[in-house]
């Protein structure tokens, strides 16, 4: 079943075109890892889908038929995604309040949050944190409250914004190891904005390279990687692209 | 020092009640301006719209607008020919309050805005990307930038507090009707009674202490706990 159908996509900058995608279709129950060079549009294309901005046209089919259009926004699919970014803000108060942000919004009872909060410090391994003030964290153990803070919303789609861009090797693996102990237990579909080819063979079960805006290539990691069909994916590769 | 200690002990219950007039009007004044500037902080911090430059340099202008013209702004307001003479409020506290209200009110619109539109971008797209509808994100940013904001209400509060000018003009300095710290320090100088005038200000910089730590302590416990 198609997670996203994404067709005649554009999205324009004061003249500049940043994003013009013909036709891209994305599976559920997998992970995307989203490649390309700085300003190719891969951050656009996961704001457009968490709906925090419009596209000037085309439209997206989201999984069960809805659709993200411009100029007509389907709210009603918002609380089903849930994206992280890649320099997360803490609001300013404890790690729990951090958590139970989104279930406060959605107005769920107190009994309710709470164990949903332990439950999601514990995923990320941060038990002891819960009354810790937010903003005092290190941007991994920051990293790790954002993701909990996504996850204990049990979004159907899980968008990372670079995650693990500012961190060491040990907070990566980490972060890597949360994302997909909750993909593989929740079937969370994640798409993964990075530029970290390697991060990307270890994650991902297909890759999407964008370059200007425009879909070079989408196919299985192994293929991506081994055999890019693309003499553009070919160059982005082996560090030759020019941009 | 002693000499002001020992006029304050002699003059009790008018000190008080010249405190208890300064913080109610002041008090007021800073508590209307926040119910004012506050939410027209967040809408000029939150929108785009033309002549939104034009508006926040108006307001930044008239957070230097002086005292005295304040003052004199609502002299002509509640003077007997004025537009709002027939409420006769001109020398009693409401004309105080007012005259206050005038010079606070672009503080904290000020500072609120320029708080909530530094913040703005990224608490909103965090709060919406978490499920927020516009109004909670909206609410998230507000509360968010809640330090800078009760530092615009705190520094409006102190510039009533210690203003004088427009109390002066609007007041009339009236004795047990509208007398308050900072124009009992002017007449007790003007007099030459220097240790009442030194007691008086020394009362003043207090409460201006008092009033800000109570604020600050109870700024701490608002936060996003409940959203």
């Amino acid at each position: 079943m198609n997670l996203f159908e994404i067709t005649n996509l554009t999205k324009v900058y004061r003249d500049r075109t940043v994003l013009s995608i013909d036709r891209l279709s994305l599976e559920r129950d997998r992970i995307y890892a989203v490649l390309g060079p700085n300003g190719a549009g891969k951050s656009t294309l996961l704001r457009i889908l968490d709906l925090l901005e419009e596209p000037e046209s085309g439209e997206i089919k989201f999984m069960d038929g809805q659709f993200i259009k411009a100029g007509h926004k389907s709210y009603s699919i918002a609380r089903r995604m849930c994206m992280v970014f890649q320099r997360p803000l803490m609001f300013d108060t404890s790690v729990y309040n951090n958590i139970a942000y989104g279930l406060r919004i959605r107005k769920r009872q107190r009994r309710e949050i709470e164990e949903s909060v332990r439950e999601a410090l514990s995923f990320v391994g941060m038990e002891d944190f819960a009354n810790y003030p937010a903003t005092k964290l290190s941007g991994g153990e920051m990293q790790r409250v954002a993701l909990a803070r996504a996850l204990v919303l049990k979004p159907e789609v899980l968008l990372l914004d670079e995650p693990t861009a500012n961190l060491d090797p040990h907070s990566v693996q980490i972060l890597e190891a949360i994302v997909r102990n909750h993909h593989q237990q929740f079937g969370t579909s994640v798409i993964m904005v990075t530029h970290n080819l390697f991060q990307a063979k270890r994650m991902a079960d297909e890759v999407i390279l964008l370059v200007g805006g425009e879909v070079v290539e989408k196919s299985a990691v192994e293929t991506f990687f081994k055999y890019p069909a693309d003499k553009r994916s070919e160059a982005f590769l082996d560090g030759t692209m020019v941009y | 020092m002693i000499d002001a200690i020992q006029v304050l002990a002699q003059q009790q219950s008018e000190i008080f009640e010249i405190v208890l007039l300064s913080l109610l009007v002041s008090g007021s004044a800073t508590i209307f301006s926040a119910l004012i500037g506050i939410p027209l902080g967040a809408w000029i911090g939150l929108t785009t719209f033309p002549g939104k430059g034009v508006l926040l340099r108006i307001i930044y202008t008239l957070m230097a607008l002086p005292p005295v013209l304040a003052g004199l702004l609502v002299y002509l307001l509640l003077s007997r020919s004025g537009p709002l003479g027939s409420a006769e409020w001109l020398f009693t506290p409401n004309a105080m309050i007012m005259a206050q209200c005038l010079l606070v009110t672009p503080i904290i619109t000020g500072l609120s805005a320029a708080t909530i539109a530094g913040k703005e971008g990224i608490i909103y797209d965090h709060a919406r990307s978490l499920g927020a509808t516009r109004v909670q994100a909206v609410w998230t940013v507000i509360t968010e930038s809640r330090t800078g904001i009760i530092a615009g209400i705190m520094t409006g509060f102190g510039r009533a507090f210690a203003e004088v000018g427009a109390v002066m003009l609007v007041g009339g300095n009236i004795r047990h009707s509208t007398r308050v710290l900072t124009t009992a320090i002017i007449l007790e100088t003007r007099q030459g009674n220097f240790e009442m005038g030194v007691a008086l200000g020394i009362i003043l910089l207090i409460l201006s202490f008092i009033v800000s730590s109570i604020v600050l302590l109870n700024a701490k416990d608002f936060d996003l706990g409940e959203v």
